[in-house]
């Protein structure tokens, strides 16, 4: 019997729920990570190559999710983000086979690092009724008045997705920036980009609205600066700077400084940029710093 | 003008104001619930940086001959007896022996039965007798009793009424009741002023406060007046304020002034001058007259004389130098 | 009729001593600056208070190395419940020279003697007590088992409450183990100088603590400078943006507590007389000179007659004038340059076709001076509504539903504070939840606490001032 020839997947964007390509009609080739040297790289597929403009359009579209996001109880959000995981766990299969073609890691390998990205939505769908209480709480005025603060979404957040970890590292990235109630715009990995566009695939089937994540492909050094000087964009994500050709994150922050925005820097000393470590128990930080704390006082009387 | 028919006119203005045809209970709940809340903590601290008003030299001096004028001298025990009432008011004709220029206070105030004692001594001299009426303090008596209090003290030559509102019909929203009730008294007054005392030590709330203030002025009260002096707290800077607001609002309202009288808990020439800045700065100065405020008290009169014989001398005087019927044990 | 005049009550300039001449606190000594020096005038009177000096980039260089050794040597190595104990010493060494500290203040920046005296003040002082608390728990604090200070820090305070900022940004730095390079504003350096002192009775160990004393270039060589690991600013959103920019690209940390344009917005059925105070407060506090200013009232359009027509009866009653006067409800404006933006942008106002009302009320012959103004007929679209005045001007806007109320509120890319009047606790908390600012007063204005966060959301900054929250910003990012 005759080999059966395949069907291949076509890899676009994913904004406002729907997978358009790239408003600029341009398209990149992405091949394997080699795993022995001399080898030839192996294709694997053409990814939408995002430009300024699909940026621009995925703002819109995050913005326009935001506050149904965040006005959704923490509760449902939690559900939604654990929701992510069991869909991704039926997906296991590809996920590993993209993540293995996209890091050159050996198949066990990435098994694990699936396992991991899997757990990390688990681990974040479980703060999003429990960081309320364990960053906000009642401040004993010295006055006849309640005082309460809890923290709040900052709003639309830019996300430059590292560009090594090409699931684990996006998972870690993303997670922690919607379970809170923001909306995202993620720039993926450049090279790695294939794990991403499956991951939108699982969003755009478990119950995330659309707009609350969206991905662009290609290059961050492309897109970045248009992110981080965009007026509607409450923060930015400068991690996947770390092993960009031709980065410039303290470019990109004095951009966001020109509204304010909230910002992670890539992990580092200096002026260099260097990938976090995905395995460990990521913290809090990631999630804080795209929250606001509000405090309300109301005079207690008869 | 008959009782019936001044109560039949307070009714009518009253139908007029609410805008209904029928004055109902209904009526009168809806339109005192639809005062504008007081928030308790913003009223306060209101009322207590009216209090940091820091009152000097000559604003002091005048702040204290015009509280002097503002008392109703004040004597409501059982033990009082006729000596003890033509001490008080020989005490009002003449509050300080040694100083012929310092004022008057407004009224002498006494039970129903000691009216014709302050009346006899203080004769035409501007100094009024205020009788207590109404089964003061507790008001717990029928009308008709109430109204007959209200007569034999007027009969006896009272200036001004003193009644109490029925707290207990107040607070059970029987508005109705205590209109009529201040209404029949009014109209049992004659030409006497009559003060409407609310208790808001049991009222409690300052919303409570504000509601009673507006049910009597709209029954025709002619002063609202926070308390019997026999029910703590009496006469708060915070509830006065509330008053204070009303009787400005119910002029802005109607054209017409209603008097304030704070009574009870006012010791000190320093209270005093809360309460007159309080006066100047919440209602105006229209207010600063003793024809529209007056301070309920007894041992107040003689600590604002102590003050005044400290500005006057430049040294700080005594209980000694101030000469009084019934001195207090406390020098 | 009769009429009840205040006789001048003026608290005494007797209880400070204030000299002819200030340099800079490095390293627990007085050492002259090398730039050039500048004068400290009282804003009420034009009065020349003070020659200040001028710190050049190498004096901070200086201040920031004795910074540097102090916690190197002493501060990072001393136990929380010993830095706790010199904290404790400041808060009552405040505490007891209050009413010095009141007067230097109100000289020196030309809010009244009241204010210092009832709020600046005791409010500093409660800062550096409810901060002493912290010093020895702050593995309780909720950033991990052992968290640690950034090292040295510097910040640099407004004018509108120069003791008070000083105290938001001393107190947390000393609790959580840094060192502190300060600058106060330029127009108002002296509650500074003399808190140096109160660090020198304490004795706090030189270094931990230095104040050097110039304008904006003495600012930036802070921001600039290498060995500053974190910047704490309180301004101008400008300012802020400066800073930001100037520590991008670096590993250095910030918290920016920048302008505002806050929201005071009125519903129908609110407590109507608290509600006019609360506007005042929201606005007239310190001559409107505070950047959580309730500058913006959105009233309900049922009400809005009556209650611009309460406000200006109440606006008629505050006296204006000596800032040491006991009586004094609104004082001088802090300086020409204030007095100059403040009068530019009312005249934008009026340009724009808003109409304008002040009090009437009479202004002393010298110094800087505004009379409490109230804008109405305004919309979004006016600059009165969109720029921070930053001083004694209201501008009355009207909604008609809660929706449009918070559309409108949130309409500014300012995010610091908001005020909610109504008796109905539901909308309350949805208004809370729906307005975009750091702090929500709901019947109640311009209330401050050491134990509650303060920051803004969006260009009014980021980071949290006071209360736990406050904490994280002079720790290493470990939650």
């Amino acid at each position: 019997m005759a080999e059966r020839v395949d069907v291949r997947k076509t890899y676009k964007l994913y904004i406002g729920g729907k997978f358009p390509r790239s408003e600029s009609g341009r398209s990149y080739e992405v091949y394997a990570a080699p795993t022995r040297a001399g080898a030839s790289p192996k294709f694997l597929a053409n990814a939408s190559q995002g430009s300024r403009k699909d940026a621009r359009d995925a703002v819109t579209a995050a913005r326009g999710a935001q506050a149904g996001w965040a006005g959704a109880t923490a509760y449902n959000r939690g559900q939604v983000l654990y929701r992510v995981a069991e869909v991704m766990e039926g997906r296991r299969a590809q996920f590993v086979e993209e993540v293995r073609a996209s890091e050159g890691v050996s198949p066990s390998k990435a098994d694990s690092l699936v396992s991991q990205a899997i757990d990390r939505w688990v681990w974040y769908a479980g703060w999003s009724d429990k960081l309320p209480q364990v960053l906000g709480g009642l401040n004993p005025v010295a006055g006849p008045f309640f005082n309460i603060s809890a923290p709040e979404p900052s709003g639309v957040v830019a996300v430059l997705a590292p560009q090594e970890s090409s699931l684990l590292g996006l998972v870690s990235v993303i997670a922690p920036a919607i379970v809170t109630g923001n909306s995202v715009v993620v720039v993926s990995s450049k090279e790695r980009p294939l794990p991403a566009i499956t991951l939108s695939e699982c969003l755009a089937t478990s119950d995330v609205p659309g707009g609350v994540v969206n991905i662009v492909t290609g290059d961050a050094v492309e897109i970045a600066p248009w992110l981080a000087s965009h007026r509607d964009v409450n923060g930015i994500d400068l991690t996947g700077a770390a092993g960009l050709q031709g980065e410039a994150w303290g470019e990109w922050e004095r951009a966001a400084a020109d509204t304010l925005k909230r910002v992670i820097r890539p992990g580092g000393a200096g002026a260099a940029a260097i990938e976090p470590d995905w395995s460990v128990e990521p913290g809090l930080q990631r999630m804080s710093t795209f929250l606001e704390t509000k405090t309300v006082w109301h005079p207690k009387g008869r | 003008m008959s009782t019936t028919d001044t109560a039949v006119d307070a009714t009518a203005r009253a139908r007029d104001l609410l805008g209904v045809s029928r004055l109902t209970n209904q009526a009168l709940t809806s339109w005192l619930h639809g005062l504008r809340g007081v928030d308790q903590v913003g009223c306060e601290a209101r009322a207590a940086g009216l209090g940091t008003r820091s009152i000097k030299n000559d604003s002091k001096r005048w702040a204290i001959d015009l509280a002097i004028s503002m008392i109703d001298l004040t004597t409501l025990e059982g033990a009082d007896t006729h000596g003890r009432v033509r001490g008080l008011a020989a005490k009002a004709l003449s509050p300080d022996p040694s100083d012929l220029t310092t004022p008057r206070p407004a009224a002498v105030c006494v039970y129903g039965d000691m009216v014709a004692t302050a009346k006899e001594v203080l004769g035409d001299s501007g100094v009024k007798v205020a009788a207590v009426a109404t089964a003061f303090p507790s008001g717990r008596a029928s009308m008709p009793v109430k109204l007959l209090d209200t007569k034999d003290a007027v009969t006896a030559g009272a200036d001004e009424i003193d009644m109490v509102i029925d707290r207990g019909a107040f607070l059970s929203g029987d508005y109705l009741t205590v209109f009529h009730q201040i209404a029949q008294t009014k109209a049992a007054c004659g030409d006497a002023r009559l003060k409407v005392i609310m208790e808001t030590g049991e009222l409690v709330t300052y919303d409570n406060v504000r509601r009673a203030s507006w049910l009597s002025m709209l029954a025709g009260g002619d002063f609202i007046k926070t308390s019997t002096g026999k029910i703590q707290p009496a006469a708060t800077l915070p509830v006065t304020l509330i008053m204070l607001e009303a009787v400005r609002d119910w002029r802005e309202l109607t054209g017409e002034m209603v008097g304030v009288k704070p009574a009870g808990g006012i010791k000190t020439s320093k209270d005093a001058i809360k309460f007159l800045v309080a006066v100047n700065e919440v209602a105006g100065e229209d207010w600063l007259d003793n024809q529209w405020f007056r301070f309920g008290a007894s041992s107040l009169l003689n600590d604002l004389l102590l003050q005044r014989q400290k500005m006057k001398d430049g040294v700080y005087s005594s209980a000694t130098y101030i000469a009084d019927d019934s001195p207090s044990t406390a020098y | 009729m009769p009429t009840f005049e205040y006789a001048p009550a003026p608290e005494s300039r007797a209880v400070v001593d204030v000299d002819s001449t200030y340099g800079l606190f490095i390293n627990g000594d007085w050492v002259d600056g090398r730039g050039t020096a500048f004068k400290t005038v009282n804003p009420a009177t034009e009065e020349v208070l003070a020659d200040i000096h001028e710190a050049s980039p190498d004096d901070v260089d200086l201040a920031v190395k004795a910074a540097r050794t102090a916690y190197t040597r002493v501060w990072s190595r001393m136990s929380g419940a010993d830095r706790g104990k010199y904290l404790f010493r400041i808060a009552r060494i405040l505490q007891e020279r209050a009413r010095e500290f009141a007067v230097l203040e109100t000289l020196d920046n030309g809010k009244p003697i009241k204010e210092t005296r009832d709020v600046d003040i005791p409010l500093a002082a409660a800062h550096f007590f409810y901060h002493a608390g912290w010093a020895d728990k702050l593995s309780y604090a909720g950033y991990g088992p052992d968290p640690r200070p950034h090292g040295v820090v510097g910040q640099i305070i407004p004018w509108n409450f120069p003791l008070l900022m000083l105290a938001w940004k001393v107190a947390p730095a000393l609790a959580t183990g840094n060192t502190v390079v300060l600058k106060p504003a330029e127009t108002t350096p002296l509650t500074a100088l003399l808190f140096a002192q109160v660090c020198q009775q304490a004795e706090l160990p030189p270094g931990v603590v230095n104040i050097v004393t110039g304008a904006g270039d003495t600012g930036q060589a802070i921001v600039d400078h290498p060995g500053i690991d974190k910047i704490a600013f309180t301004g101008s959103t400008g300012v802020g943006k400066m800073i930001a920019r100037s520590i991008a690209g670096t590993r250095k940390k910030a918290t920016l507590e920048l302008g505002g344009k806050g929201a005071n917005i009125v519903f129908d059925d609110a407590p109507i007389d608290q509600t006019v105070e609360g506007i005042v407060r929201g606005i007239f506090f310190n001559q409107g000179h505070v950047c959580c200013a309730g500058s913006r009232l959105l009233v309900q359009e049922t009400v809005a007659d009556e209650v611009v027509r309460r406000l200006q009866r109440r606006l008629s009653t505050l006296r204006v004038g000596d800032p040491l006067d006991k009586n004094t409800d609104v004082g001088a404006i802090n300086s020409r340059a204030q007095l100059d933006r403040i009068t530019s942008l009312v005249d934008a106002g009026e340009a724009e076709g808003a109409e304008r009302w002040d009090n009437g009320c009479a202004l002393p012959q010298k110094g800087f001076w505004f009379r409490p103004t109230l804008f109405s007929g305004v919309t979004q679209t006016h600059r009165i509504a969109q720029e921070e005045i930053f001083g004694p001007v209201l501008s009355v806007l009207t909604f008609r539903t809660p929706q449009e109320a918070v559309a409108k509120a949130n309409n500014t890319p300012y995010g610091l504070s908001a005020g909610i009047w109504t008796d109905k606790g539901s909308r309350i908390l949805w208004m809370a939840d729906q307005l975009k600012a750091g702090v929500v007063w709901a019947n109640t204005f311009n209330q401050f606490d050491p134990t509650s966060p303060f920051g803004g959301y969006k260009e009014s900054g980021y980071g949290r001032e006071g209360g736990r929250h406050g904490l994280e910003a002079y720790l290493k990012g470990s939650i």
